[in-house]
């Protein structure tokens, strides 16, 4: 079975859709025709420049390219991380840690689900390596990103509580280990809410895709599990690996709480 | 029973104030005064090591940057203004349950450790955290305006305990006061924050 061709002028029929509905929310002067317009002709562009890219990485199927792309990849995704925290760690800390966790851990668990579990043939062919990767810097972004928000922000708003933990002679491991667990619960959150969602009141995007491109369910079904456990694993050291050093740089080598270490929340 | 030892500020310097030295002998108590936004709480966050400051702190023979912060913070105890309480109950702040007698001479019966946190009045919060970390086992300690949320009446009783504690242990102790008369009734010294100096002033000589 072959997919069946979409042509743009069919696309544009969507397109026109999504025009009436935001013509639909300025009429009701709700307000978000503008940047729901915005958004969608980011998509298209978005997208219609990665149709091309891609096209030309699937047709030289090289190393170097395939390499350069995914740093490229790695590199925007630490810069989100770093823009969606409310008070980051400051002097470069809040870009250098997310996109090292992401790095440890999309990177590794991509090369070892290509060379171990898929095996294409080269372990880097650019049509299994970069959706892959895509799919795993994509939710470990979210992981990292939610996880960090969430211990600067709560360390910030219950520095008292740190520091009289402290007083007591808490080592500072113990006084911000209950904000550790909270900020590694909401980076990990997404994706078991996903893995408990997943086929019963969701179908995964993935699985979609392939079925509607023609592969049999069993087989789809095989590689979104596949998938959902790279991207858990994904998540969840990177999610690690970024609470672990954010919260070791929250404090200095006399255990004490610095929070000048945060940069003031941009309005 | 820990053996008891001085406490000794060497030329320490945190925000306005610079180069206080001062040494507390086992058991006796120095209070502390000056306007508000002098640097009285600093001073005593910079002997417990919470924030970076110059100098040295001594325990004895034991100097506060050769021990891990934590171990130096469980011997010198600060106890601040306004404690904190993280768990729902009480109990579950404290490391072992506290003697009876230590309970009853701060208007507490047993049952204390199972009362919410959400329920405390500032008063009973500031005396269960001294209660709280007295429990740990200290070897000095550093008290900021230890009875502020207190009527006179229990001020007097908390004074009267904590100064017994006090003289028992052996504990050298800074203590932040405001009230001329609780400084005249529990200080061997007294010492006043002037600019960035301390000055020492006379304490009520009825004692």
């Amino acid at each position: 079975m072959e997919v069946i061709p979409l042509a743009w002028w069919q696309l544009a029929l969507a397109a026109l859709m999504v025009v009436g509905l935001a013509g639909c929310t300025a009429a009701l002067r709700l307000g978000m025709s503008r940047s729901l317009l915005i958004a969608a002709l980011r998509t298209v562009i978005q997208l219609g420049l990665i149709g091309l890219v891609l096209e030309a990485l699937f047709a030289a199927e090289q190393l170097l390219w395939v390499v350069l792309m995914a740093l490229a990849m790695l590199l925007i995704a630490g810069r989100e991380v770093m823009a969606r925290q409310k008070r980051r760690l400051s002097g470069g800390w809040a870009f250098g840690i997310g996109t090292l966790a992401m790095f440890l851990s999309s990177f590794t668990v991509t090369v070892l689900a290509l060379t171990v579990i898929i095996g294409p043939d080269p372990w880097y062919r650019p049509q299994y390596a970069i959706p892959l990767l895509g799919m795993l810097l994509g939710n470990t972004m979210t992981g990292v990103a939610l996880a960090l928000d969430r211990l600067t922000d709560s360390a910030w708003r219950q520095r008292a509580v740190i520091e009289n933990r402290l007083m007591l002679g808490e080592p500072w491991q113990v006084a911000i280990g209950d904000i550790r667990r909270e900020a590694m619960r909401s980076g990990l959150m997404p994706m078991i809410n996903a893995m408990a969602a997943a086929g019963v009141v969701s179908l995964p995007g993935m699985m979609t895709g392939q079925i509607l491109a023609g592969t049999a369910p069993g087989l789809a079904v095989k590689y979104q599990i596949l998938i959902m456990f790279a991207i858990t694993l994904g998540t969840g050291f990177g999610t690690l690996a970024a609470v672990a050093a954010g919260s070791r740089r929250l404090f200095d080598d006399r255990e004490r709480l610095r929070l000048d270490r945060l940069a003031a929340p941009r309005r | 029973m820990t053996t008891s030892s001085i406490l000794r500020l060497d030329g320490v310097g945190i925000g306005t104030l610079a180069d206080v030295s001062l040494a507390v002998a086992p058991g006796d108590i120095h209070c502390l005064s000056g306007p508000s936004g002098s640097g009285k709480s600093r001073l005593l966050r910079a002997v417990a090591d919470l924030e970076p400051h110059a100098g040295q702190v001594w325990l004895g023979e034991i100097a506060q940057s050769s021990l891990p912060a934590h171990a130096w913070r469980a011997r010198v105890m600060l106890v601040p203004a306004e404690s904190q309480w993280w768990a729902d109950s009480v109990g579950e702040h404290l490391s072992a349950p506290p003697a009876a007698e230590d309970l009853a001479a701060l208007g507490f019966e047993a049952d204390v450790l199972d009362w919410q946190v959400s329920r405390l009045s500032s008063g009973e919060k500031q005396r269960l955290a001294l209660l709280r970390a007295l429990g740990q086992a200290p070897a000095a300690l550093l008290l900021d305006e230890p009875t502020a949320n207190l009527d006179e009446a229990t001020t007097r009783r908390v004074e009267a305990w904590l100064v017994a504690r006090i003289r028992k242990r052996s504990w050298p102790v800074i203590w932040v006061a405001h009230d001329r008369e609780q400084i005249a009734r529990v200080a061997n010294r007294h010492w006043r924050i002037d600019g960035s100096k301390l000055r020492t002033e006379e304490v009520a000589s009825w004692r």
